[in-house]
C-alpha cells in the first residue's frame, strides 16, 4: 500500500456546518476549500465554467458547484442542507452547507444538528450584523463544541489589523449572551486566499493559525460524551438457525459513555439487571472478535448473561448513572413546517428509538433569533420560529438535557396527518 | 486520559450500520438494491455485519437490464450464494416483452431510462415499501441534497421541495399506504471512502474494476467495450484497449478508463490523483446538465 493510502485509512472525521447570505463570500470560500484541497474534479469545473460563460459572468461562479437542484439554479438562491465532502491526508471532512436567510432557520438547525463546528462569517466592512447574532445563537442551541469566526473580505479594509481586533471584541460581547465554549477568530479574505490554506503575507500582524490548519487540528476526540452510558436498543438479532440456536444479541449505536464485558446494565424501562457478556463490533464476519470498551458513536452488538427481556425502543444504562424519566418536558423547539404549532396539538414524537406521542401543554415564550429577546407574550410558533414549550409524552421518555448528551436530549415532532417532520426538540 | 477514537472508516461504517437497522426495524417489506457494482458489494457487506450472526432479514433485488456485463452476473451469483441471502431479479426484457416499455432506437439507445419502470412494477409487486441503496452524495449535484431516508410518493415519484428535514440520528419513515422510501445508508461516503473500505475488510470485486485487455469504441469522448447492445457508427473502428470501470452499470452507457492499475492499492492511489468524478465515465448522465434530478424524479435508484 502506497504511502498516501496508509494515510487516509486513519484519517479522522469532522462535520462542520456554514451559514451565510449570497454576498458574504461563503460560497466563494468552501469553492476554495474544495479547490485548493483537490476536490473538485476537472469535470464539475467544467461544467462550472461552461454555465458561468452562458450566463454572461465574467468570473467562474464558484457558488455554482454547491448549488444542486434546479428550482434553486432558476431562483438564485439555495434553500436545504447542502452536503459537501472533501479530504486531507489528516481529516475527512463533511460540510453542511445551508443558507443564512431568517426564512430558512430550519435548515440551519438541521445542518448544525450534526456539526463539530460552526463555521460563522462575516464581513470585515460590515461587522457584526443580525445575520452574526442569529448563526451563533443556533451553533450556541445546538451545542456545537467549536466556532470559528472568519472575519472576511480583509483585502477590501486594506488587511487593517483594527478592523480585525474591533470585530473580535464586538464578538465576545455578543458571545457572552451564549453558550458557547471554544471560539477562535481569523482574518482572511477568501477571494484571495489569505490566511483560508496559506498564511498571508498581507497580515504579518496575524500570529494564528489558517483556517485550514485549524479545522485539521482542532480537538475533536472529546465531542461525544464518554461519562454517561446510553445504549438504546435499536434491533434484537435471532438467527433462528442450528448453530446460533441460543444467541440473543442486542443491536445498536451506544449515545453515550463506555461499555464493557462485565458491566452490571439496568435495561430500561423493565429495571431488570443482568451483566454484559460480550461486544461485537463487527470488525469481521464472525463471533470471534469481541472488544474490551465500546463508545460512541459505535454501532455494536451485546450479548448479557441472562434472560431479560430487551426489546427496541429500551435503554441499557449503568445502575450508578440513570437518565432522567419523565412524561413531562420543557423542550426548545425549532419549528419546521407552515402549520403553526399550537397548545393541546398532538404529534408522534421520536427519541432515540423510542416512538411515543406527545401533546403540547404550553407554550412559554419565543425568542426572536436575531436579538435573542424572549417574547413571553406572542406565544404563536409558526415555521422557523424557536420557543421553549411544554409537552406531556403517552410513555415515560429516558433522557438527558441535551447540554449533557446530543443524542438523548433531542426528540423530533412528526405530524401525525401528513407524516412530515414538524419539529426538532432540545430537551431543556 | 485515554482518548476514544475512531478512525473515519469506523465511523461511516457505524452510520450506515445504524442507518441498515433503522430500515430493518421501521419498515415491514425493506429489500436491499444490487447492481453489482461496488457501492451495493459494500452495501451487502454491511447488512451482514448489522445482524450478524443472523442472515440479512431481507432480500436483494437486482434490476437486470439484460445489458449487463456478463462478470457482473458471475460475480452477484457468486456473492448472494456467500451470504446465504434471497435474490430477487427484476427483468427489463420482460417488460419490454409484455409492452410495459418501449425500447430506445438509434445507436446510443440505453435501457438506463427503462429500468424506472421495471423497478418500480418490483416493488409494487413485491411491496416493498423501503429500498436500500448505495447511492452516495459525492456522486452528483442532485444527491447532494438527498436523505438518508428518501421519501417517494404513491408514483414512485421524488420530490425535492417535500423531503423531511434529517436531524441528529433520528429517521423519519412514517409513511401512508402505497408510498414507499428509498434508504441511502452511504450517503456521507465518497468514492475514495468506499475504496479505502473495500481495502480495509479485503471485499472480493467483480474483474472488470482491475486493469484487463478490452475492444473498445471511443463515442463522444467516453469509452465503450464493443458488444452486440452497441451498434457501430460506419466510421467507428473497434480496438483493443488496456481498461477498467470505476463504475459498474449497462454495458450501453458505462465508460471505461484507461488505466493499468490492477490491485485495490493501484485503484486507490488512481482515484487519489483522479481529476473526473466517477460519473463523468456515465453517458447517461451528460444528456442534459440536470439529467439525474429528471430521472431521480421519475423514480431512478
Amino acid at each position: 500500500m502506497s504511502k498516501k493510502g496508509n494515510s487516509y485509512l486513519n484519517m479522522e472525521m469532522l462535520r462542520f456546518t456554514t451559514a451565510g447570505s449570497v454576498d458574504d463570500g461563503k460560497s466563494t470560500l468552501i469553492g476554495r476549500l474544495l479547490y485548493d484541497s483537490k476536490s473538485i474534479f476537472a469535470d464539475q469545473l467544467e461544467a462550472v465554467e461552461r454555465t458561468s460563460k452562458m450566463k454572461g459572468f465574467e468570473h467562474v461562479d464558484l457558488a455554482l458547484l454547491t448549488d444542486g437542484l434546479r428550482a434553486e439554479r432558476e431562483q438564485g438562491i439555495t434553500i436545504d442542507v447542502a452536503y459537501r465532502y472533501f479530504a486531507t491526508p489528516k481529516r475527512k471532512f463533511i460540510i453542511a452547507d445551508t443558507p443564512g436567510h431568517i426564512q430558512y432557520t430550519r435548515n440551519m438547525v438541521t445542518g448544525a444538528s450534526t456539526a463539530n463546528l460552526a463555521l460563522i462569517l462575516v464581513d470585515a466592512r460590515k461587522g457584526i450584523v443580525e445575520q452574526t447574532n442569529r448563526h451563533s445563537f443556533i451553533a450556541s442551541l445546538l451545542q456545537i463544541p467549536h466556532i470559528i469566526v472568519c472575519i472576511n473580505k480583509m483585502d477590501l479594509v486594506d488587511y487593517s489589523q483594527e478592523v480585525f481586533e474591533n470585530i473580535v471584541e464586538e464578538y465576545r460581547k455578543l458571545s457572552l449572551k451564549l453558550d458557547v465554549k471554544d471560539v477562535q477568530f481569523i482574518p482572511i479574505s477568501a477571494l484571495n486566499g489569505d490566511n483560508v490554506v496559506e498564511k498571508s503575507n498581507n497580515m504579518k500582524w496575524y500570529k494564528g493559525a489558517t483556517l485550514m490548519y485549524l479545522l485539521e487540528t482542532i480537538h475533536i476526540s472529546s465531542d461525544e460524551n464518554h461519562i454517561d452510558c446510553r445504549f438504546p436498543v435499536q434491533y434484537v438479532i435471532r438467527p433462528q438457525s442450528q448453530e446460533h440456536h441460543d444467541f440473543r444479541g442486542y443491536a445498536g449505536r451506544i449515545a453515550g459513555g463506555v461499555f464493557r464485558p462485565g458491566d452490571t446494565v439496568k435495561v430500561l424501562p423493565s429495571g431488570f439487571t443482568a451483566k454484559i457478556k460480550e461486544i461485537h463490533s463487527l470488525k469481521d464476519l464472525s463471533l470471534n472478535e469481541t472488544v474490551k470498551e465500546a463508545f460512541a458513536p459505535m454501532s455494536v452488538t451485546m450479548t448479557l448473561d441472562a434472560d431479560v427481556d430487551v426489546s427496541r425502543g429500551d435503554m441499557l444504562v449503568r445502575e450508578n448513572n440513570m437518565p432522567e424519566s419523565e412524561q413531562d418536558l420543557d423542550i426548545m423547539v425549532c419549528w419546521m413546517s407552515e402549520k403553526a404549532l399550537s397548545i393541546g396539538g398532538k404529534y408522534a414524537l421520536k427519541h432515540t428509538t423510542r416512538d411515543v406521542r406527545c401533546v403540547v401543554k404550553d407554550i412559554r415564550y419565543k425568542i426572536d433569533i436575531d436579538t435573542l429577546h424572549r417574547h413571553e407574550s406572542d406565544k404563536t410558533i409558526g415555521m422557523n420560529d424557536i420557543g421553549r414549550i411544554h409537552i406531556r409524552t403517552t410513555a415515560p421518555l429516558f433522557f438527558d438535557s441535551y447540554r449533557k448528551n446530543r443524542i438523548t436530549g433531542s426528540v423530533i415532532l412528526i405530524d401525525e396527518g401528513t407524516n412530515e417532520t414538524v419539529g426538532a426538540g432540545m430537551i431543556v | 486520559m485515554i482518548q476514544y477514537n475512531l478512525n473515519h472508516l469506523r465511523i461511516l461504517e457505524s452510520e450506515a450500520i445504524y442507518v441498515i437497522r433503522e430500515t430493518a426495524a421501521q419498515f415491514e417489506r425493506p429489500a436491499l438494491l444490487f447492481s453489482g457494482g461496488k457501492d451495493s458489494i459494500v452495501m451487502v457487506h454491511l447488512a451482514r455485519k448489522a445482524f450478524y450472526p443472523a442472515r440479512i432479514p431481507f432480500p436483494l433485488v437486482h434490476i437486470d437490464t439484460g445489458h449487463n456485463f456478463p462478470e457482473t452476473i458471475v460475480f452477484r451469483d457468486w456473492l448472494v450464494e456467500d451470504a446465504g441471502a434471497q435474490l430477487i431479479v427484476g427483468s427489463v426484457q420482460e417488460s419490454i416483452d409484455a409492452g410495459r416499455v418501449t425500447e430506445e432506437k438509434g445507436i446510443n439507445a440505453s435501457r438506463n431510462m427503462l429500468q424506472t419502470v421495471t423497478l418500480l412494477d418490483t416493488i409494487e409487486q413485491y411491496k416493498f415499501d423501503a429500498c436500500l441503496g448505495g447511492a452516495r452524495r459525492d456522486e452528483e449535484k442532485a444527491r447532494a441534497k438527498e436523505r438518508f431516508f428518501s421519501h417517494r410518493d404513491d408514483f414512485g415519484q421524488w420530490d425535492p421541495k417535500n423531503q423531511r428535514p434529517e436531524l441528529w440520528n433520528l429517521l423519519n419513515g412514517k409513511k401512508r399506504v402505497g408510498e414507499h422510501f428509498r434508504v441511502f445508508p452511504l450517503s456521507n461516503w465518497t468514492e475514495m471512502d468506499v475504496w479505502m473500505y473495500i481495502a480495509q475488510e479485503n471485499l472480493r470485486i467483480p474483474s472488470i474494476y482491475f486493469s484487463h485487455d478490452r475492444e473498445c469504441v471511443v463515442r463522444d469522448g467516453v469509452i465503450l467495450a464493443t458488444s452486440d447492445f452497441i451498434p457501430l457508427k460506419p466510421t467507428e473502428k473497434p480496438e483493443m484497449m488496456h481498461v477498467r470501470y470505476r463504475t459498474v452499470g449497462d454495458m450501453t452507457c458505462t465508460g471505461a478508463v484507461m488505466s493499468n492499475a490492477n490491485t485495490l492499492a493501484e485503484i486507490i492511489s488512481e482515484v487519489a490523483s483522479s481529476r473526473v468524478t466517477e460519473r463523468g465515465t456515465r453517458s447517461d448522465d451528460k444528456r442534459s446538465e440536470t439529467a439525474m434530478e429528471d430521472r431521480k424524479k421519475q423514480g431512478y435508484f
